[in-house]
């Protein structure tokens, strides 16, 4: 055992020992939650000048499809929390984060098909398109990037040790808070369009995070 | 989750009391847990990896330290110690390329109590190993501990049989000597 450390293996703990501060409970909810706050703030200034708001928000917000879009965005996006929460600490794994967004989805999709199945053969075609379903998904992922960052940087420095869900755990948390900032903007009042578009942008957001997770999350 | 270790109770009550800040009680667990990591790690590196040991039960150390927050009290500390080990574990084997299967459910194999007087022996040979000489360490290592042939560990280092047995020979001689001069003293 030639290695100095070794040779005192005492005097490095003690260094640890003498490093310990107190560690709140919170401590790494407060982190993730900063992050996520930083991140939704600097996509709601990028997407302002950028897209701007809706021209009917004052309106709208009293109607109940832009609830239903803003409710379907956070409850999305809780879902994609949790599941952080839990794969930024070793061995963690959550099962209820992929019921939520499932049953999200399922509610989503099954409220469109409703909706669709009601409308006359002549409308079905721009509720599922509306006027932007092309880009819609685009500027969804464009601005998940500051959360998606954000919660990355939190999340190497805890310890996540399933990279790749852990990554698609991020993925979802920030797709998400992509789509609830840019429901600010988007007119659409569709609810096949939602299903469809915005889980589609979520869902890329997704799958990045589980691509990269193992090579942004290693630690 | 398995079985749960019996020093978990005692564990978590010396993890709780270090994230309340005291350094006593934390300053006891990573003294508790530094020769089980050490046990751990020595048992899993052989050959090439043998050495990365020492290295990888600081890394494991310093990650329970600075990664202590990602603790979630309600959960067993054996676990997340576990988690964090096994994970270091891995990252090095990857460093190194190597594909390697790890049973899933080995909490125990950090924590079990009864397991302890076979590993701390081996760690004796191990350490004791580590005084000859690299070529015939690594033969007797791979023909007395890892059951190759001595053909195989002949092949493995690039020598011929017969310069493979007569190292053998010289090393465990060498052995003897500082056994019985440990002995002596």
């Amino acid at each position: 055992m030639s290695d100095d450390r070794l040779a005192n293996p005492d005097a490095f703990l003690d260094s640890l020992a003498a490093d310990l501060r107190p560690t709140p409970r919170s401590a790494l909810r407060r982190r993730l939650l900063a992050g996520l706050g930083i991140g939704m703030v600097i996509a709601a200034v990028l997407m302002i000048p950028w897209l701007g708001l809706r021209a009917d928000l004052a309106g709208a917000v009293s109607g109940p499809i832009f609830w239903v879009k803003f409710g379907y965005t956070l409850v999305s996006a809780v879902a994609g929390y949790i599941a952080v929460n839990r794969l930024a600490r070793p061995g963690g794994h959550d099962r209820r984060a992929v019921a939520i967004a499932a049953l999200a989805l399922l509610i989503a999709g099954a409220a469109g098909l409703v909706q669709w199945f009601g409308a006359p053969p002549e409308a079905q075609r721009a509720l599922v398109l509306g006027g932007s379903a092309l880009v819609c998904p685009l500027y969804i992922v464009a601005l998940s990037l500051p959360v998606f960052t954000a919660t990355i940087l939190v999340m190497r420095r805890l310890a996540p040790t399933r990279l790749t869900q852990a990554g698609a755990a991020a993925g979802l948390l920030a797709g998400s808070a992509g789509a609830l900032v840019y429901s600010l903007h988007c007119g659409e009042n569709g609810l096949p369009f939602l299903a469809l578009w915005y889980t589609t942008g979520i869902a890329l957001v997704t799958a990045l995070g589980a691509l990269t997770g193992r090579w942004l999350l290693r630690w | 989750m398995g079985q749960v270790p019996e020093i978990e109770p005692e564990l978590r009550r010396l993890m709780l009391a270090g994230l309340g800040g005291d350094a006593v009680a934390y300053r006891q667990l990573l003294a508790d847990l530094n020769p089980r990591l050490r046990r751990y790690f020595v048992r899993r590196l052989t050959g090439a990896l043998a050495a990365e040991a020492s290295d990888l039960v600081q890394d494991t150390l310093i990650a329970i330290h600075t990664k202590r927050l990602t603790y979630d009290p309600t959960q067993r500390f054996t676990v997340w110690v576990f988690a964090i080990a096994r994970y270091k574990f891995i990252d090095l084997c990857r460093r190194h390329r190597l594909r390697v299967t790890i049973p899933l459910d080995e909490e125990l194999a950090l924590f079990a109590v009864n397991a302890e007087p076979g590993i701390t022996a081996r760690i004796d040979v191990a350490d004791l190993l580590d005084t000859i000489p690299q070529k015939p360490r690594e033969l007797i290592r791979q023909t007395r501990i890892e059951g190759a042939t001595i053909a195989e560990a002949a092949a493995s280092l690039g020598m011929s049989e017969t310069a493979a047995k007569v190292s053998i020979h010289r090393g465990l001689k060498a052995l003897a000597a500082r056994i019985s001069g440990a002995g002596h003293e």
